[in-house]
């Protein structure tokens, strides 16, 4: 087993338990960490293939910036443990039957098209800065420049909505 | 027992120079209490520590005693898992950080191998990238110590220091962006050599004058980001007893305390490599005998101890001092006669000066100036420091732009 192989293991069974974890936390904030340690792992996956801005970007909006907001919330509410409704229970079962139908789904999907998954893994000049940035600025600049406006705009709304009505 | 140390001795090198790095950044760290506490009461008009060793200076001693050997009580109704993960988070995120900064260009060769100051060789592709991927996940310290304390103070603290965190990471990220165009890189090799390009410029061609809207921008924002006075609001003692860190004692109050200034030194180390031309020497590359200048603060500043030593009050002063004050005056006179070490302590040697001023700036700023107020720290950050960021990547890109349309440079 090559060291990179070991690597991709450790990194992957650190996703899958945060994953777990994540569901099976009772406390809000104890989920919210479990989703860090998903988001780490995966950038540590992501910095396997070779995709180092990526990784890093990765670290910096999701574990930092999106995942300290979830933080803070969750602190500011002080939310407390979950609560166990009758109908929440009830929700487990087609829940269960839809993990098992996903996860099939993914499991087909990759056991049918062994080349296309070697071919994506091959990121190297794609994944660099500069590819990066010429697909977000050249090739797609309209898309990308929509999403941005879109934002902008959400951003607006949540303030409007945000802000006290003048007396 | 030979085939093992070469194959693994990459391994074995870096192992050797993390345990170095650790040792010297936490000697550093608490040097830099004693430091603080001098500067802080001259400014104030008092002696400051004195009673511990001569000068004082053996204080950090004491106080590191003093925290293993604390009482260490657990408080009820903690989240026990988050109240213990907290500090150690804070520590941890801190020293990494301080593991991605390269301290010098060369290389020395010693078993055959280079080994480079730092951990991470000093080309790291995403080098910028990757402390900002640390400084971004340096906030879960804080803000989970305060939330799992289980209290109303640390509480507030740590939601504070969400807020704060949030708001100036954005400043931080903006301001860094001019230096970026500049550079063309994240690489913080290629960064500092991008400020070398005109070498007979010396210090004016380095990033902070092109950039000084930037380094406005980043040296605050990286004050709020390290809760260092005029920001501290997550640990305001008038207001919230000790903030975040109420309810810790012992070592775990000595990890966010270590976590706060290694942070310090962090910030130190980019201020320094971002905007002041990290390990080039401000004067202009003709000016060879500058490569002296190592020797001639360290053989005098040496001198001077030995003098204040042999007069000093207690046997143990007048002992220690003098044998400090002849090893510093050695390591001077070794600069001069050996001109290998010479040229190699050059880069370090003006590195760490950088770092030292700006921690100064640091204790400075402590000494001097009061605390925000909370609403103003977030009117800052919002509506002054932010919108001063984003111009200045705007102007920078445009100039960049219309040297390249213009002038035809790259």
């Amino acid at each position: 087993m090559t060291a990179q192989l070991a690597v991709f293991f450790v990194l992957a069974v650190l996703a899958v338990i945060g994953a777990v974890s994540l569901i099976l936390q009772k406390h809000p904030i104890h989920s919210a960490l479990s989703l860090i340690v998903v988001m780490i792992a995966l950038a540590g996956l992501y910095l396997l293939l070779g995709a180092e801005f990526v990784a890093a970007v990765q670290i910096i909006v999701y574990g930092g910036a999106i995942m300290v907001l979830f933080v803070f919330v969750i602190m500011l509410l002080n939310a407390g443990i979950e609560e166990h409704t009758s109908i929440s229970k009830m929700a487990g079962a087609p829940g269960l039957l839809l993990v098992v139908a996903l996860a099939g789904f993914v499991a087909a999907t990759i056991a049918r098209s062994t080349e296309n998954i070697q071919a994506t893994s091959q990121t190297g000049e794609l994944a660099s800065t500069l590819g990066i940035s010429n697909m977000l600025f050249k090739d797609f600049v309209y898309p990308f420049e929509l999403t941005s406006f879109l934002i902008l705009v959400a951003v607006l709304g949540a303030t409007v909505l945000a802000q006290r009505e003048k007396s | 027992m030979n085939s093992f140390l070469n194959t693994n001795a990459e391994l074995l090198i870096t192992l050797v120079k993390i345990a170095l790095l650790l040792f010297i950044v936490l000697t550093v760290n608490a040097y830099l209490t004693w430091f603080e506490r001098k500067v802080v009461a001259h400014i104030q008009s008092r002696w400051g520590p004195h009673r511990v060793g001569p000068h004082g200076l053996l204080q950090p001693l004491a106080d590191g005693l003093k925290f293993l050997f604390k009482e260490d009580p657990t408080p009820a109704g903690v989240d026990k898992f988050v109240y213990y993960l907290a500090p150690l988070l804070a520590l941890a995120l801190a020293l990494t950080s301080i593991a991605l900064i390269p301290f010098g260009p060369d290389p020395i060769r010693l078993f055959g191998r280079d080994i480079y100051l730092g951990i991470t060789p000093p080309d790291l592709n995403i080098g910028i990238l990757a402390l900002f991927a640390v400084t971004a996940l340096a906030v879960y310290g804080v803000a989970l110590a305060g939330w799992s304390s289980n209290s109303k103070y640390p509480l507030l603290g740590g939601l504070r220091s969400s807020a704060q965190m949030i708001s100036y990471e954005l400043s931080l990220t903006m301001s860094v962006v001019g230096v970026l165009l500049l550079a063309g890189s994240f690489n913080l090799k290629k960064i500092i050599e991008a400020q070398s390009h005109h070498p007979e410029w010396g210090l004016f061609g380095w990033n902070v004058w092109p950039q000084i809207l930037g380094f406005f921008c980043f040296f605050i924002a990286a004050v709020a980001e390290t809760n260092r006075v005029p920001f501290d609001l997550p640990e305001a003692e008038s207001e919230l007893v000790a903030g975040f860190h109420t309810e810790y004692s012992s070592f775990k109050f000595a990890m966010f305390f270590i976590a706060e200034y290694t942070s310090m030194i962090t910030v130190s180390c980019l201020c320094s490599i971002l905007f002041f031309g990290g390990w080039l020497s401000p004067f202009p590359v003709s000016w060879t005998f500058a490569h002296y200048l190592p020797s001639a603060i360290l053989i005098p500043f040496g001198l001077w101890v030995i003098w204040d030593g042999i007069r000093y009050e207690t046997l143990f002063g007048r002992i220690i001092l003098p044998g400090a004050g002849t090893v510093i005056t050695a390591l001077g006179a070794l600069f001069v006669l050996l001109l290998n070490v010479n040229e190699f302590i050059q880069a370090p040697f003006w590195l760490l000066s950088k770092i030292f001023v700006f921690l100064f700036v640091y204790v400075w700023m402590r000494g001097t100036l009061p605390r925000f107020r909370y609403d103003q720290l977030m009117a800052f950050g919002w509506k002054l420091l932010l919108p001063l960021s984003i111009v200045n990547v705007i102007v920078t890109s445009f100039v960049i732009l219309a040297k390249m349309q213009w002038w035809g440079a790259k």
